[in-house]
């Protein structure tokens, strides 16, 4: 059903765009008691170590230290920080503070002191004995390795996951469709490579940070700035053995996650702290810990195999990948699963494909979940080989993948094969625009205007493409559930568990309220994530937001209208048909009354109640996104820099409940991708220590790098989302690096196969193919 | 003792030995310049500093003696007006990099004439924003800097 829609599809403003830019109180760090002790964090100088002995006499000597607390204070309970729905698809291999030490900024002990001064000074005064071991540092030798990132006891899955501690194996995988090796041997050309992609970091602006208190009925509340209220409160249970119902979490306003706040981190040191002390506590990690000990993408190297017929018809698809996981196994398979499941349905027309491989433990900062979350990683290798299969062809890569790639109407077994964690579900794609992205992405970019390329001098201008998919929720795991409550003078307050993180959920989320209850977007208050108040939602993360809590609000806005036309005929004297609902008036054929006097009477005159209606949604399945992603550049041959001009994104995501929110995610996405693709530097000493720690070293993109975005949606209706909406948060991100390996490739006629695309990179693979002619 | 005029009224703070403006300031219950870095590269904590913006992260306490401080509550409808426009291009996101780029614009507005889009991109080359991909800032300023006119 499309229709004229009032309040969806509207551009409207964030709701609460001018409180922030007017510097109000919001975030966490804003909402802290003034008197919390401030907690701060030892952390280890060494990749992999045991520690001997810890003596803390002199620190807790110092005045105004209120504690300081080692493993020896925390109970052994094993579980997984990943911040993901129960029970979990990652392995619970991480303790509050344990005695081994497995990378540089691990935990070794916390200090609450009365000021920040005193804090670093009790840190300072910590002394530490370890036993250091040789890390396991290169990924690629991980794999059974004599040294064990994992040796202890009292590890384990929750489900098969193929965990394998002895082996330095967090997870593993595999499937295949009909036989890969077979088909690759009958194809009349193949193409093999193999795709390098770095740890990198999640930059957003504001670091992680949590504040706890006891409040005068005893209950432990938690602000923090998180994805996901609902599991920080289960995860806190579970380790500190506290019941859930003394624990109550209320995510503030938040400065951007994008994955990174997905997990749980600080909270639980500050909640321990908090529960023994009685005294309120506040954690707020400084950049370097951001970087060094929260969580990165997931490297990876993906083997890819290639097969084709002449004409070129994509026979089969082979990948092996090898994922580092770091020192904890958060999201390890599920981020590793991805890198299929999200990716090889693209080219679902194949004869056979096969995805498998292992995620390993070394000694580096954990991967955890990060927008794109393994897509971008299989994204980069696919959409790669695809345009080195098309120059192998001498076909042009746009044929190539029009020949080749998913449409509306159609399926891939992989949908029901790959899950996240768990088997997937089948679906057809009953809304896939992506023909229709990539030939008006090639128009607005005018690509055959510029392609392969020109050259003028050194300078080489040229442009390169990628296609793209990802997800709308989890099917069958994710649920979201909203409230709509009816005030006197007939506004309206609507509470979700959904989170947002800066992302506008709140906004699309009121839109959605709005249009089905025919009202102002002002006549809706939105209150989200607290998880006393307002009902339960898994979290922002998986793309589910838009798609999974949209539609649980949209159920809900639906409940609520019957209700008030229920209470409205009562009223009228008349049958609920006989009545005719705008928003604001209720008539019959001859009388009427208006949703102010009706709320009001139901608050105060006449048999009195609260409506409330509260509606929950599970996906039954996961509409994929889709776009096709353009990027111009210049590049100097001469010295291998190049310049982005311009990025072309076209996006079917279905109906954008708010096309500039909608287009704020994509740009950003591109952005965000653009970094991981060109700029975004993850190096490591050989002793695991990160070179680039800081916002100095570690360059994303500024002003300077961008200058142009050109962002379009298609037209599209998906029938199962609210109001026709698909999910956005992540597509946005997945094609800038293979876009710009297939622009370099392009321009100078060199394939780089390793992120990020450095002029270093490019320069040196020019002199080594001069040199080979 | 330390006395500036902060967003137009004299004030006086007793302060630490090597504490910087952010601290006084987030203590005071002065809240928008936060902190994103520890190598003033990232904008969050700018300030303006005799209408200059400056990382009140990395400036001492001590220095701003006698000086102008103004944050972004003290540019309040300025910074209202500004938001509408970020509001009408969809370059609001989670606004943690917001008060900084409004003090900026600020000062740019004040200082500049015939600002163009490199002008614009000069002064928020020092704002990072990791959520908006910044064209969208871009325009944002100059529809807003046009409807001042
Ligand atoms: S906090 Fe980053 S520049 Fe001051
Ligand atoms: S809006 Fe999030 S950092 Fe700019």
């Amino acid at each position: 059903m499309k229709t004229k829609m009032a309040t969806v599809n509207q551009p409207h403003a964030s709701k609460d765009g001018k409180g922030i830019m007017m510097g109000r109180k919001a975030y966490t760090d804003d909402l802290a008691p003034a008197d919390a002790l401030i907690l701060k964090v030892l952390r280890s100088p060494h990749a992999f170590a045991k520690i001997k002995s810890i003596d803390t006499k002199n620190a807790l000597k110092i005045p105004g230290v209120e504690c300081v607390l080692t493993h020896k204070d925390f109970k052994r309970n094993a579980h997984t920080r990943a911040g993901q729905g129960y029970p979990e698809p990652s392995p619970h291999d991480k303790f509050p503070i344990d005695e081994y030490v497995r990378y540089i900024g691990d935990e070794v002990a916390v200090v609450a002191a009365i000021d920040e001064k005193t804090a670093i000074k009790a840190i300072a005064a910590i002394t530490v004995d370890y036993d250091v071991f040789t890390p396991v540092t290169d990924f690629e030798k991980a794999k059974n390795n004599q040294t064990l990132v994992h040796p202890e006891d009292g590890i384990y899955e929750m489900f098969p996951i193929g965990f394998d501690p002895k082996k330095n194996l967090a997870a593993g995988y595999h499937m295949e469709v009909a036989d890969v090796e077979k088909t690759l041997k009958e194809s009349d050309v193949v193409v093999e490579e193999s795709f390098y992609t770095q740890a990198q970091a999640h930059v957003m602006l504001e670091p992680h940070t949590v504040n706890a208190q006891i409040d005068y009925n005893d209950r432990l509340v938690i602000h923090s700035a998180t994805q996901t209220p609902f599991h920080v409160r289960r995860i806190i249970s579970q380790v500190l053995e506290v019941p859930l119902s003394k624990i109550r979490v209320i995510k503030p306003r938040v400065g951007g996650g994008f994955g990174g706040k997905q997990a749980i981190h600080g909270e639980i040191l500050a909640a321990k702290i908090t529960l023994l002390t009685g005294k309120a506590t506040k954690m707020v990690y400084t950049r370097k810990e951001v970087f060094e000990a929260t969580y990165t993408r997931h490297p990876m190297r993906l083997d890819l195999k290639i097969g084709a017929t002449k004409d070129g018809k994509i026979t089969a698809i082979d990948c092996y990948g090898l994922s580092d996981t770091g020192a904890y196994g958060e999201h390890a398979l599920t981020v590793f699963m991805v890198t299929g499941s999200k990716v090889l349905p693209l080219y679902n027309k194949v004869d056979a494909v096969r995805f498998h491989g292992d995620v390993v433990y070394t000694n580096r900062t954990p991967a955890g979940a990060y927008r794109g979350y393994g897509a971008i990683q299989g994204n980069f290798a696919l959409e790669s080989i695809i345009d080195m299969l098309a120059a192998k062809l001498n076909m042009d890569p746009i044929k190539l993948r029009q020949k080749n790639m998913i449409a509306e109407g159609e399926t891939s077994p992989i949908f029901e094969i790959m899950g996240e964690g768990t088997e997937g579900t089948a679906m057809y794609m009953e809304t896939c625009k992506l023909d229709y992205c990539l030939t008006r992405g090639l128009k607005l970019s005018q690509w055959y205007h510029t392609y392969p390329r020109k050259v003028h001098g050194d300078k080489v201008r040229a442009q390169g493409m990628a296609i793209a998919m990802q997800g709308s929720g989890i099917p069958y795991i994710d649920m979201g559930a909203a409230t709509i409550k009816l005030n006197d003078d007939g506004f309206y307050n609507l509470m979700v568990g959904a989170t947002d993180i800066g992302q506008g959920s709140d906004t699309i989320l009121a839109q959605i309220a709005a249009e089905g209850l025919k009202t102002d977007l002002e006549n809706v208050a939105v209150y989200s994530s607290d998880s006393d108040l307002t009902p339960f939602d898994a979290g922002a993360y998986a793309s589910s937001t838009t798609y999974v809590s949209g539609n649980a609000v949209y159920k809900a806005a639906k409940e609520m209208e019957k209700m008030l036309l229920k209470e409205a005929a009562r009223v009228l004297k008349v049958d609920i048909d006989a009545i005719d609902f705008d928003g604001e008036t209720f008539k019959s054929k001859d009388d009427e009354i208006t949703l102010k006097d009706l709320s009001n009477q139901l608050y105060y005159n006449d048999e009195q109640k609260q409506l409330t209606a509260t509606a929950s949604y599970v996906g039954h399945k996961s509409p994929p996104p889709f776009m096709a992603g353009i990027i111009a550049i210049e590049v100097d041959k001469a010295t291998g820099e190049f310049e982005v001009l311009d990025y072309t994104s076209v996006v079917d995501c279905g109906v954008p409940i708010n096309p500039n929110l909608a287009k704020g995610q994509v740009e950003g996405g591109i952005v965000q991708g653009l970094g991981m693709a060109a700029y975004e530097l993850a190096d490591r000493t050989k002793n695991g220590k990160l070179i680039q720690a800081d916002l100095l070293n570690y360059k994303i993109p500024t002003t300077m790098e961008i200058k142009t975005l050109t962002t379009e949606f298609a037209a599209s209706y998906e029938e199962s989302g609210p109001y026709g909406a698909k999910s956005v948060g992540e597509i946005g991100i997945d094609t800038p690096p293979a876009a710009l390996a297939n622009a370099i490739y392009n321009a100078v006629g060199v394939r780089i196969t390793s992120l990020p695309i450095t002029p270093e990179k490019i320069l040196s693979a020019i002199k080594e193919k001069e040199n080979m002619q | 003792m330390v006395t500036f005029e902060l967003n137009g009224q004299i004030k006086s703070f007793h302060i630490d030995q090597g504490e910087f403006l952010i601290d006084t300031l987030r203590r005071h219950h002065v809240v928008s310049p936060r902190r994103g870095c520890d190598t003033t590269s990232c904008g969050v904590c700018t300030v303006l500093i005799d209408d200059q913006p400056m990382p009140s992260c990395a400036l001492l306490t001590a220095r701003v003696n006698d000086k102008k401080v103004t944050t972004v509550e003290g540019i309040a409808d300025f910074a209202a007006e500004l938001s509408a426009y970020f509001g009408k291009e969809g370059a609001d996101q989670c606004g943690f990099c917001n008060p900084g780029i409004a003090l900026s614009v600020y000062a740019m507005a004040q200082t500049e004439e015939n600002i163009d889009d490199d002008t614009i991109r000069h002064y928020l080359v020092g704002h990072l924003c990791r959520c908006s991909g910044y064209v969208s800032q871009t325009k944002a300023i100059k529809a807003f800097l046009e409807g001042r006119k």
